[in-house]
Protein backbone atom coordinates (compact mmCIF):
# COMPACT_ATOMS: atom_id res chain seq x y z
CA UNK A 1 0.00 0.00 0.00
CA UNK A 2 2.10 3.01 -1.11
CA UNK A 3 1.91 6.61 -0.41
CA UNK A 4 1.81 9.02 2.63
CA UNK A 5 -0.11 10.07 5.66
CA UNK A 6 -0.38 13.79 6.44
CA UNK A 7 -0.32 13.53 10.09
CA UNK A 8 -0.55 16.74 12.45
CA UNK A 9 0.46 15.64 16.06
CA UNK A 10 -0.31 18.01 19.21
CA UNK A 11 3.02 19.30 20.28
CA UNK A 12 3.19 21.06 23.60
CA UNK A 13 1.17 21.60 26.98
CA UNK A 14 -2.13 23.49 27.03
CA UNK A 15 -0.74 26.56 25.08
CA UNK A 16 0.78 23.88 22.04
CA UNK A 17 0.19 23.34 18.47
CA UNK A 18 -0.63 20.98 15.60
CA UNK A 19 2.34 20.11 14.11
CA UNK A 20 2.56 18.52 10.38
CA UNK A 21 4.54 14.89 9.62
CA UNK A 22 4.44 12.98 6.60
CA UNK A 23 4.06 9.23 7.21
CA UNK A 24 4.46 6.39 5.09
CA UNK A 25 1.30 4.47 4.82
CA UNK A 26 1.28 1.00 5.24
CA UNK A 27 -0.80 -2.00 5.44
CA UNK A 28 -3.14 -3.12 9.15
CA UNK A 29 -0.82 0.61 9.87
CA UNK A 30 -2.40 1.55 12.91
CA UNK A 31 -2.71 4.81 14.30
CA UNK A 32 -0.04 4.24 17.22
CA UNK A 33 1.91 2.81 14.22
CA UNK A 34 1.37 6.06 13.05
CA UNK A 35 2.89 7.83 16.61
CA UNK A 36 5.50 5.30 16.87
CA UNK A 37 6.98 6.51 13.35
CA UNK A 38 7.06 9.91 14.13
CA UNK A 39 9.19 9.40 17.35
CA UNK A 40 11.20 7.08 16.13
CA UNK A 41 12.36 8.30 12.85
CA UNK A 42 11.24 12.05 12.37
CA UNK A 43 11.37 13.52 15.80
CA UNK A 44 12.37 11.70 19.54
CA UNK A 45 10.99 14.21 21.43
CA UNK A 46 7.32 13.57 21.06
CA UNK A 47 5.82 12.45 24.11
CA UNK A 48 3.46 9.59 24.13
CA UNK A 49 1.78 6.71 25.95
CA UNK A 50 1.70 2.76 25.45
CA UNK A 51 2.12 -0.25 26.66
CA UNK A 52 0.62 -3.62 25.52
CA UNK A 53 0.19 -2.42 21.35
CA UNK A 54 -2.68 -5.20 21.76
CA UNK A 55 -5.92 -2.93 23.66
CA UNK A 56 -5.57 -4.75 27.02
CA UNK A 57 -3.35 -1.92 29.26
CA UNK A 58 -5.86 1.07 27.91
CA UNK A 59 -2.95 3.68 28.15
CA UNK A 60 -2.66 4.57 24.48
CA UNK A 61 -6.04 6.28 24.17
CA UNK A 62 -5.73 9.84 22.13
CA UNK A 63 -8.13 11.85 20.00
CA UNK A 64 -7.67 11.07 16.55
CA UNK A 65 -10.00 12.95 13.68
CA UNK A 66 -12.02 14.49 16.97
CA UNK A 67 -12.64 11.31 18.55
CA UNK A 68 -11.37 10.04 21.79
CA UNK A 69 -9.90 6.22 20.47
CA UNK A 70 -7.61 3.26 21.27
CA UNK A 71 -5.01 4.40 19.12
CA UNK A 72 -3.28 0.44 18.89
CA UNK A 73 -6.72 -0.95 17.35
CA UNK A 74 -7.55 2.03 15.92
CA UNK A 75 -6.62 1.22 11.84
CA UNK A 76 -5.48 3.74 9.84
CA UNK A 77 -8.00 2.42 6.99
CA UNK A 78 -11.02 3.19 9.39
CA UNK A 79 -10.26 6.53 10.33
CA UNK A 80 -8.60 8.41 7.44
CA UNK A 81 -10.13 7.86 4.20
CA UNK A 82 -8.15 10.77 2.65
CA UNK A 83 -5.04 9.83 4.14
CA UNK A 84 -4.94 12.79 6.94
CA UNK A 85 -4.86 11.98 10.01
CA UNK A 86 -5.15 14.81 13.66
CA UNK A 87 -3.88 13.61 16.28
CA UNK A 88 -4.25 15.21 20.23
CA UNK A 89 -4.35 14.26 23.58
CA UNK A 90 -7.49 13.51 25.31
CA UNK A 91 -10.03 16.04 25.92
CA UNK A 92 -11.41 16.26 29.85
CA UNK A 93 -7.85 15.75 31.21
CA UNK A 94 -4.70 18.13 31.93
CA UNK A 95 -1.72 17.71 29.23
CA UNK A 96 1.56 16.75 30.10
CA UNK A 97 2.88 17.12 27.20
CA UNK A 98 1.95 16.45 23.64
CA UNK A 99 -0.09 12.83 23.40
CA UNK A 100 0.24 12.51 27.20
CA UNK A 101 -2.69 13.74 29.65
CA UNK A 102 -2.28 13.57 33.37
CA UNK A 103 -5.00 10.93 34.57
CA UNK A 104 -4.97 11.38 38.03
CA UNK A 105 -7.85 12.99 38.47
CA UNK A 106 -9.45 10.17 36.14
CA UNK A 107 -8.14 7.30 38.69
CA UNK A 108 -9.32 9.40 41.57
CA UNK A 109 -12.86 9.46 40.79
CA UNK A 110 -12.42 5.74 40.16
CA UNK A 111 -11.70 5.81 43.78
CA UNK A 112 -14.14 8.19 45.08
CA UNK A 113 -16.37 6.34 43.14
CA UNK A 114 -15.29 3.17 45.33
CA UNK A 115 -14.27 1.70 42.41
CA UNK A 116 -12.16 -1.22 44.53
CA UNK A 117 -13.20 -4.38 45.41
CA UNK A 118 -14.14 -4.97 49.41
CA UNK A 119 -13.98 -8.49 50.64
CA UNK A 120 -16.73 -9.95 52.50
CA UNK A 121 -14.73 -13.29 53.05
CA UNK A 122 -11.34 -14.03 54.59
CA UNK A 123 -8.93 -16.43 53.10
CA UNK A 124 -9.86 -19.26 55.94
CA UNK A 125 -13.64 -19.40 54.60
CA UNK A 126 -14.53 -21.87 51.63
CA UNK A 127 -14.57 -20.17 47.70
CA UNK A 128 -18.45 -18.85 47.02
CA UNK A 129 -19.89 -19.81 44.68
CA UNK A 130 -21.47 -18.00 41.44
CA UNK A 131 -23.34 -19.40 38.74
CA UNK A 132 -22.08 -17.49 35.52
CA UNK A 133 -26.01 -17.47 34.41
CA UNK A 134 -27.00 -15.85 38.10
CA UNK A 135 -28.62 -12.18 36.68
CA UNK A 136 -26.89 -9.95 39.06
CA UNK A 137 -23.90 -11.98 37.82
CA UNK A 138 -24.47 -11.24 34.06
CA UNK A 139 -24.85 -7.56 35.15
CA UNK A 140 -21.23 -7.72 37.00
CA UNK A 141 -19.52 -9.49 33.87
CA UNK A 142 -21.45 -6.70 31.45
CA UNK A 143 -18.92 -4.12 32.58
CA UNK A 144 -16.00 -5.75 33.89
CA UNK A 145 -13.69 -6.00 30.81
CA UNK A 146 -13.21 -2.02 31.39
CA UNK A 147 -9.71 -1.17 30.64
CA UNK A 148 -9.64 2.09 32.19
CA UNK A 149 -9.01 3.80 28.91
CA UNK A 150 -10.21 7.01 29.67
CA UNK A 151 -11.94 7.36 26.16
CA UNK A 152 -15.30 7.58 27.92
CA UNK A 153 -13.98 10.01 30.26
CA UNK A 154 -12.61 12.08 27.51
CA UNK A 155 -16.31 11.58 25.60
CA UNK A 156 -18.10 12.77 27.94
CA UNK A 157 -20.20 16.19 27.91
CA UNK A 158 -20.95 16.06 31.73
CA UNK A 159 -17.05 15.51 32.75
CA UNK A 160 -16.48 18.84 30.43
CA UNK A 161 -18.91 20.73 32.34
CA UNK A 162 -19.02 19.45 35.84
CA UNK A 163 -15.59 18.80 37.04
CA UNK A 164 -16.76 17.03 40.03
CA UNK A 165 -18.62 14.74 37.77
CA UNK A 166 -16.78 11.07 38.52
CA UNK A 167 -17.03 9.87 34.80
CA UNK A 168 -18.44 6.88 32.66
CA UNK A 169 -15.60 4.64 33.99
CA UNK A 170 -15.72 4.94 37.33
CA UNK A 171 -19.83 4.45 37.80
CA UNK A 172 -19.58 1.64 35.21
CA UNK A 173 -16.48 0.17 37.90
CA UNK A 174 -18.89 0.88 40.83
CA UNK A 175 -21.95 -0.58 38.98
CA UNK A 176 -19.92 -4.14 38.45
CA UNK A 177 -19.06 -4.26 42.36
CA UNK A 178 -23.07 -3.24 43.07
CA UNK A 179 -23.93 -6.56 41.12
CA UNK A 180 -21.06 -8.39 42.82
CA UNK A 181 -22.11 -10.39 45.66
CA UNK A 182 -19.26 -11.36 47.21
CA UNK A 183 -18.54 -7.36 47.68
CA UNK A 184 -19.12 -5.79 51.14
CA UNK A 185 -18.90 -2.34 50.49
CA UNK A 186 -21.93 -1.71 48.51
CA UNK A 187 -23.65 0.76 51.85
CA UNK A 188 -20.72 3.06 51.46
CA UNK A 189 -20.58 2.86 47.44
CA UNK A 190 -24.73 3.49 46.73
CA UNK A 191 -23.60 6.74 49.38
CA UNK A 192 -21.07 7.71 47.27
CA UNK A 193 -22.49 7.81 43.97
CA UNK A 194 -25.75 9.24 45.12
CA UNK A 195 -23.79 12.12 46.00
CA UNK A 196 -22.75 15.23 44.05
CA UNK A 197 -20.53 14.39 41.19
CA UNK A 198 -22.34 10.61 41.31
CA UNK A 199 -24.41 8.59 38.70
CA UNK A 200 -27.76 11.68 38.92
CA UNK A 201 -25.65 13.96 36.94
CA UNK A 202 -25.35 11.90 34.19
CA UNK A 203 -27.39 13.19 30.60
CA UNK A 204 -27.54 10.05 29.07
CA UNK A 205 -26.12 11.44 26.27
CA UNK A 206 -24.26 8.27 25.23
CA UNK A 207 -21.44 8.86 24.08
CA UNK A 208 -19.29 6.87 26.36
CA UNK A 209 -21.29 3.65 24.43
CA UNK A 210 -21.25 4.96 21.10
CA UNK A 211 -17.07 5.20 21.23
CA UNK A 212 -16.04 2.91 24.18
CA UNK A 213 -13.56 0.55 22.41
CA UNK A 214 -14.83 -2.50 24.43
CA UNK A 215 -18.34 -2.28 23.11
CA UNK A 216 -19.05 -1.49 26.89
CA UNK A 217 -22.51 0.51 27.78
CA UNK A 218 -21.65 2.70 30.99
CA UNK A 219 -25.19 4.46 30.47
CA UNK A 220 -26.67 1.59 31.22
CA UNK A 221 -24.50 0.70 33.95
CA UNK A 222 -25.38 4.74 35.17
CA UNK A 223 -29.15 3.67 34.72
CA UNK A 224 -28.67 1.00 36.41
CA UNK A 225 -27.00 2.76 39.50
CA UNK A 226 -29.47 5.72 39.05
CA UNK A 227 -32.08 2.84 39.94
CA UNK A 228 -30.93 1.37 42.76
CA UNK A 229 -29.54 4.56 44.78
CA UNK A 230 -33.27 5.86 44.48
CA UNK A 231 -34.75 2.86 45.64
CA UNK A 232 -32.09 2.73 48.61
CA UNK A 233 -32.58 6.77 49.20
CA UNK A 234 -36.53 5.72 49.63
CA UNK A 235 -35.81 3.32 51.90
CA UNK A 236 -33.47 5.12 54.03
CA UNK A 237 -30.35 3.34 53.39
CA UNK A 238 -28.69 6.01 52.38
CA UNK A 239 -28.93 9.99 52.40
CA UNK A 240 -27.70 12.61 50.13
CA UNK B 1 -27.14 16.32 41.58
CA UNK B 2 -27.34 14.10 44.30
CA UNK B 3 -29.85 11.81 44.81
CA UNK B 4 -32.20 13.51 46.81
CA UNK B 5 -32.57 16.64 44.10
CA UNK B 6 -32.93 13.97 41.34
CA UNK B 7 -35.61 12.16 43.23
CA UNK B 8 -37.75 15.52 43.17
CA UNK B 9 -37.06 16.48 40.30
CA UNK B 10 -38.29 13.56 38.60
CA UNK B 11 -41.34 13.21 40.75
CA UNK B 12 -42.03 17.00 39.74
CA UNK B 13 -41.78 15.64 36.37
CA UNK B 14 -44.01 13.26 36.81
CA UNK B 15 -46.58 15.19 38.03
CA UNK B 16 -46.72 17.81 35.77
CA UNK B 17 -47.16 15.56 32.76
CA UNK B 18 -50.92 14.98 32.93
CA UNK B 19 -51.24 18.66 34.25
CA UNK B 20 -49.33 20.29 30.87
CA UNK B 21 -51.46 18.24 28.66
CA UNK B 22 -55.04 19.32 30.94
CA UNK B 23 -53.15 22.99 30.55
CA UNK B 24 -52.31 22.96 26.56
CA UNK B 25 -56.07 21.46 25.95
CA UNK B 26 -57.50 24.88 28.23
CA UNK B 27 -55.43 27.02 26.17
CA UNK B 28 -57.14 25.33 22.86
CA UNK B 29 -60.45 25.15 24.27
CA UNK B 30 -60.09 29.10 25.60
CA UNK B 31 -58.76 30.00 22.31
CA UNK B 32 -61.15 28.22 20.20
CA UNK B 33 -64.18 29.58 21.85
CA UNK B 34 -62.97 32.96 22.01
CA UNK B 35 -63.36 33.39 26.05
CA UNK B 36 -62.63 36.54 27.39
CA UNK B 37 -60.80 37.60 31.28
CA UNK B 38 -64.26 37.86 32.32
CA UNK B 39 -65.31 34.05 31.05
CA UNK B 40 -62.21 32.67 32.19
CA UNK B 41 -62.91 33.86 35.50
CA UNK B 42 -66.31 33.73 35.90
CA UNK B 43 -65.29 30.01 35.47
CA UNK B 44 -62.99 29.51 37.65
CA UNK B 45 -63.72 31.83 40.27
CA UNK B 46 -64.55 30.08 44.06
CA UNK B 47 -63.47 26.58 42.20
CA UNK B 48 -62.30 24.33 44.53
CA UNK B 49 -60.78 22.19 41.52
CA UNK B 50 -59.05 24.68 40.11
CA UNK B 51 -56.95 26.11 43.17
CA UNK B 52 -55.77 22.38 43.57
CA UNK B 53 -55.08 22.45 40.15
CA UNK B 54 -53.06 25.19 39.29
CA UNK B 55 -51.93 25.08 43.12
CA UNK B 56 -50.39 21.77 42.51
CA UNK B 57 -48.75 22.50 38.94
CA UNK B 58 -47.26 25.79 40.42
CA UNK B 59 -45.67 24.16 43.72
CA UNK B 60 -44.14 21.64 41.14
CA UNK B 61 -43.43 23.87 38.19
CA UNK B 62 -41.66 25.76 40.95
CA UNK B 63 -39.51 22.61 42.32
CA UNK B 64 -38.82 21.37 38.95
CA UNK B 65 -37.25 24.34 37.73
CA UNK B 66 -35.22 25.70 40.72
CA UNK B 67 -33.66 22.54 40.30
CA UNK B 68 -33.32 22.35 36.98
CA UNK B 69 -32.03 26.32 36.51
CA UNK B 70 -29.25 24.96 39.51
CA UNK B 71 -28.20 22.37 37.11
CA UNK B 72 -28.04 24.15 34.02
CA UNK B 73 -25.82 27.10 35.78
CA UNK B 74 -23.31 24.76 37.66
CA UNK B 75 -22.50 23.07 34.39
CA UNK B 76 -22.87 26.08 32.18
CA UNK B 77 -21.74 29.34 34.30
CA UNK B 78 -18.61 30.09 35.83
CA UNK B 79 -20.36 31.10 38.75
CA UNK B 80 -20.19 28.90 42.68
CA UNK B 81 -21.76 26.28 43.44
CA UNK B 82 -23.31 28.12 46.62
CA UNK B 83 -24.01 30.88 44.32
CA UNK B 84 -25.97 29.28 42.42
CA UNK B 85 -27.84 27.45 45.46
CA UNK B 86 -28.94 30.52 46.68
CA UNK B 87 -30.38 31.86 43.72
CA UNK B 88 -31.64 28.69 42.52
CA UNK B 89 -33.43 28.78 45.96
CA UNK B 90 -34.61 32.12 45.45
CA UNK B 91 -35.64 31.62 41.68
CA UNK B 92 -37.81 28.52 42.75
CA UNK B 93 -39.58 31.02 45.49
CA UNK B 94 -40.07 33.46 42.88
CA UNK B 95 -42.00 31.17 40.89
CA UNK B 96 -43.84 30.03 43.74
CA UNK B 97 -45.14 33.18 44.71
CA UNK B 98 -46.39 35.14 41.44
CA UNK B 99 -47.50 31.49 41.09
CA UNK B 100 -49.43 31.70 43.80
CA UNK B 101 -50.69 34.76 43.50
CA UNK B 102 -52.14 33.98 40.43
CA UNK B 103 -54.10 30.94 41.50
CA UNK B 104 -55.17 33.37 44.14
CA UNK B 105 -56.59 35.76 41.56
CA UNK B 106 -57.48 33.42 39.42
CA UNK B 107 -60.29 31.42 41.83
CA UNK B 108 -60.62 33.79 45.14
CA UNK B 109 -59.94 37.74 44.03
Amino acid sequence: MPGELSVSLWRGGDQGRYQTYRVPRRESQTVLDVVTFVQRHLDPTLTYRFACRVGVCGSCAMTVNGRPRWTCRTHVAKVAADDRLTIGPLENLRIIKDLATDMQPFFEKWQQAKGAFEPSKTRADAIEQIRPDEPARRLADAAIECINCGVCYAACDTVRWNQNYFGPAALTRAWTLVNDRRDAGNAARLQAVAGAGGCHSCHSHQSCQELCPQALNPTAAIAGLKRRTVAAYLKGDIAP
Amino acid sequence: MNVKLYVWQRATAAIMVPLVIIHIAVIFYVSRRGLTAADILSRTHGSVLWAAYYGLFVAAASIHAGIGVRNVLIEWSPFRERSIETFAVLFGQFLLWTGAWTVYVLVLA
